[in-house]
């Protein structure tokens, strides 16, 4: 093992669990302001007044005709509202914000409000929606020509569900005017530059009139990406009004109700095969982005990117749409898009293996990608694709094609098993010249005279363990005992835009530039003095630069790859599978901290098989979510899959630090497609098309099926 | 009436509010217990785990009434203790803590797991500590450090 790659115990970690963390709603409440937020109470609708009881000295009803500057909160586009600008488009959409001292008092003066409405058709059938947000076409080969060719074709719709990322602190965000006439804004999130960028705009101030501050984040995994800014944004323009701090700390079903979560999706799959292989995909990708466009642009791009999967697909369409529906906007997920087609895409070829008579996992391996191949997008394949030995540290884990074969013979009994597999990668960072163009991080290491080091960065730890890992990449180079080396939460006042803590790219891309930030350092090293180095992104020269218009080049530098086996047993009395193991090898490149790598994997993989099997979300024919707690939604306890396997595989990426690549994302992709494989096996090879895929689907299946 | 008494680690306290204030957010607003985290208010996360005389409790789903005369022990109590001191060694040790917002709460479960039964399986263990959600780590970490400090901590439990 590298020595960069032994665990350390994390910076945070004595403060976290001794209780001594303050999160954004442990701050004293003296002198702060509870602010609850009116939400519309229905999915379309004209908002023709708001009857509001008499508030009590003290008290205050915020909305849009109290944002100083712009209503609009700058996400990718700017349609999202700060407060609703008298219509709203889904339930849940903030009308307004109550404040006040006593958060009970604050609580009845919200629900006493009376929201006149002029209701609306809304859109709810994402089947039949028809407001386009975005809309991309790519592809490459001459794809009617290898279909009229073909001598099978096959045709197939999948569909996966909503997703919450279920972060166990909910959103919340606090705002507190300074004597400088200053806004500091600090809360839960991952992008303190972002939220400063929106309230700018909404308060109508230059980048000195506000400053963002991350606090200790109860977790993100994509959900506190764009909603902090819209929050930030709230809480900003009431604490403008009330010249007063103001916080607002969302409740659970609040949370899971109106804030963002995964796209639902509709995946449509035309293969052409010839001779037993592949010769083209024509793929339609629909997600269900809800009632603004938020981040859907980006999550889009990276899920059609990723449809053809694993495979050389030598003629390929791609078709992707994101469309409007009245229902809370969705956003981004670890895997942003990725695990809905990488799901469809592993199904696919596994009914098409089926098919022709041959075990899925071998056609797969007929049709992977290696090193020098053209990508979706036709850019390289750059660096070794390490899958053939993944799989074979996969079957030696779990004995699966040994499994594979013998679950394949006829079943009766009550208790029946299955084992599938799912091989998928995930892009890198920014998807196509994100970094290049409109990140353009900027890091910086400040050293002090008594020779402490401070790493200054915007990239926050959510959990993640940023705070660990970027000062044990920089006291490597320093020759610096660890406890000499530290990185704060990112506070705009204090630190460059070194960007967004997203795209699995914190420790990848920023990792790097601390990494040479620290090598020039140590050059420079000048003791008792106080010193400053800064490293700004540089494009590797490798790449073949990516045009968004065409979706052309190389979407991105590197890919991290994963192989996941499921193995479960189906009770057919009852439905409920039962997850016998969960294996999965995975490529991040170079681990910065074992633990923390392997914290990432296991985590992730589990969230992975939670979308997979038991969360499920829906909303009815309202426009209403229905399931809106842990009661409804359920996520994987401690109990639900005991034995989660995980092994590491490391292929160097030369580009980022001792070789890593981007790792948070990854092990959430392939394991939707792995459990439905297994569950196909249990249940006689019958073929399924969505997750989650709960008991009461089981049941169904097995009642039409006659299993 | 003169108050709700009750022990808070180990401090005699006496409250001045109502018996069915709910025992979360008293002991995170009146006694500034703010390592007791709010994940849900409905019972069902763990992440308001506080121990009533040695018994996990999510907290928000208890009414002060009914801790009048029992010990409340919460992290800041717990935190002083021997145990505390193996079971914080062991989670550093697996990185068992990542967001660190159930964190509190799952290592007063593993307190109370241990306390019943000092020497768990893996499965007595996963069944101990399911009642508190973790989204973060896929629990192998949390597991296997309950686990360790079981087995270095022998004879404090």
């Amino acid at each position: 093992m590298e020595k960069i790659t032994r665990s350390v115990v994390k910076k945070d970690h004595a403060p976290k669990i001794s209780g001594h963390s303050v999160y954004v709603a442990d701050y004293p409440a003296e002198g702060v302001l509870c602010g609850k937020l009116l939400h519309a109470n229905i999915a379309r609708a004209k908002v023709l007044r708001v009857e509001t009881p008499e508030l009590p000295e003290g008290y205050f009803y915020v909305d849009a005709k109290d944002v100083p500057g712009d209503n609009n909160v700058n996400i990718v586009l700017d349609d999202t509202p700060v407060y609703c600008r008298g219509t709203v488009e889904y339930i849940g959409e903030p009308i307004a914000m109550l404040c006040g001292p006593d958060e009970a008092v604050v609580t009845r003066l919200r629900d006493a409000c009376k929201v006149e409405y002029e209701e609306l058709e809304p859109a709810l059938d994402l089947r039949k929606a028809t407001e386009t947000f975005f809309d991309y076409r790519f592809g490459h080969g001459d794809v009617d020509k290898a279909f009229s060719e073909a001598d099978r074709v096959y045709d197939e719709e999948f569909e996966t569900g909503y997703q919450e990322q279920a972060y166990l602190e909910t959103q919340g965000m606090m705002a507190e005017p300074e004597e400088n006439g200053r806004m500091f804004v600090h809360g839960s999130s991952q992008c303190v530059y972002y939220i400063h960028g929106a309230v700018m705009r909404a308060l109508g101030c230059g980048p000195d009139g506000v400053r963002v501050l991350q606090d200790v984040t109860g977790g993100g995994f994509g959900g506190k990406e764009d909603f902090p800014s819209i929050l930030g944004c709230q809480v900003a323009v009431a604490a403008r009004k009330c010249g007063k701090a103001v916080r607002c700390v969302l409740d659970r079903r609040e949370d899971m109700e109106y804030t963002s979560k995964r796209h639902p999706s509709l995946c449509r799959y035309k293969v052409a095969v010839r001779d037993g292989k592949v010769t083209a995909m024509d793929i339609d990708v629909t997600l269900n982005a809800g009632a603004y466009s938020t981040l859907s642009a980006v999550v889009l791009q990276r899920g059609i990117i990723a449809a053809p999967g694993v495979y050389n697909v030598p003629n390929l369409r791609v078709h992707g749409r994101a469309l409007k529906t009245n229902t809370a906007p969705c956003g981004a997920f670890r895997g942003f898009g990725a695990p809905q087609t990488f799901f469809a895409v592993e199904m696919m070829m596994d009914h098409i293996a089926r098919d022709l008579g041959v075990e899925p996992l071998s056609f797969k391996e007929a049709h992977l990608v290696r090193q020098g191949d053209f990508t979706s997008t036709c850019g390289r394949y750059h660096f070794p694709v390490p899958l053939p030995a993944m799989i074979d540290k996969i079957d030696k884990a779990c004995d699966y094609r040994k499994k594979r074969a013998e679950y394949a013979k006829p079943q009766t009994g009550r208790y029946r098993r299955g084992i599938g597999m799912s091989l998928c990668f995930h892009g890198a960072g920014f998807t196509g010249s994100g970094e290049r163009d409109l990140i353009k991080a900027v890091a910086k290491l400040r050293k002090y005279r008594d020779g402490t080091v401070e790493i200054l960065a915007s990239n926050g730890d959510i959990g993640q363990g940023v705070r660990t890992t970027f000062p044990k990449i920089v006291a490597h180079e320093l020759n610096l005992p660890l406890d000499k080396v530290y990185y704060q939460h990112p506070d705009t006042a204090r630190v460059p835009d070194s960007g967004p803590t997203v795209a699995s790219r914190s420790l990848m891309v920023v990792g790097e530039l601390l990494r040479r930030a620290a090598i020039r350092l140590r050059e420079q090293w000048a003791d008792g003095e106080e010193q400053e180095v800064e490293e700004r992104f540089k494009e590797p020269d490798f790449i073949i630069p990516f045009h968004i218009d065409k979706f052309e080049g190389d979407a991105y530098p590197t890919y991290a790859w994963a192989v996941n086996a499921i193995e479960l047993e189906i009770d057919t009395y009852t439905g409920v599978a039962k997850a016998l193991g969960a294996y999965g090898a995975f490529d991040v490149g170079t681990p910065v901290d074992y633990n923390v790598v392997m914290g990432q994997m296991e985590g992730g993989f589990l969230q992975g098989i939670g979308y997979a099997s038991m969360e499920q979300m829906n909303y009815d024919d309202k426009g209403r979510i229905r399931n809106n707690s842990f009661s409804d939604y359920l996520i994987p306890t401690a109990k639900d899959v005991p034995n989660l396997y995980c092994t590491l595989h490391v292929e160097k990426y030369p580009d980022g630090p001792y070789g890593a690549k981007g790792a948070g994302e990854l092990p959430l992709v392939g394991a939707p497609g792995a459990y439905l494989s297994a569950v196909e096996q249990a249940l006689d090879g019958v073929a399924l098309h969505h997750v989650p895929f709960t008991a009461e689907d089981t049941l169904s299946v097995m009642t039409k099926e006659a299993v | 009436m003169d108050g709700i008494r009750f022990t808070l680690n180990g401090t005699e306290v006496t409250y001045g509010g109502n018996a069915t204030d709910r025992l979360l957010d008293v002991l995170r607003d009146s006694y500034h217990c703010t390592s007791v985290k709010c994940g849900c208010k409905e019972g069902e996360c763990g992440a308001c785990a506080a121990l009533i005389d040695g018994v996990l409790y999510n907290s928000c789903c208890v009414a002060l009434g009914a801790v009048s005369g029992a010990s409340v022990v919460t992290m800041e109590g717990f935190r002083e203790t021997e145990r505390f001191t193996a079971l914080e060694k062991a989670f550093g040790e697996f990185s068992a803590v990542q967001c660190g917002f159930c964190i509190p709460g799952m290592t007063l479960a593993a307190e109370a797991l241990l306390s019943k039964n000092p020497h768990p399986t893996e499965e007595e263990i996963r069944e101990g500590l399911s009642g508190n959600l973790c989204r973060c780590t896929g629990y192998n970490a949390i597991v296997n450090a309950v686990a360790n400090a079981a087995r270095e901590g022998d004879g404090l439990w």
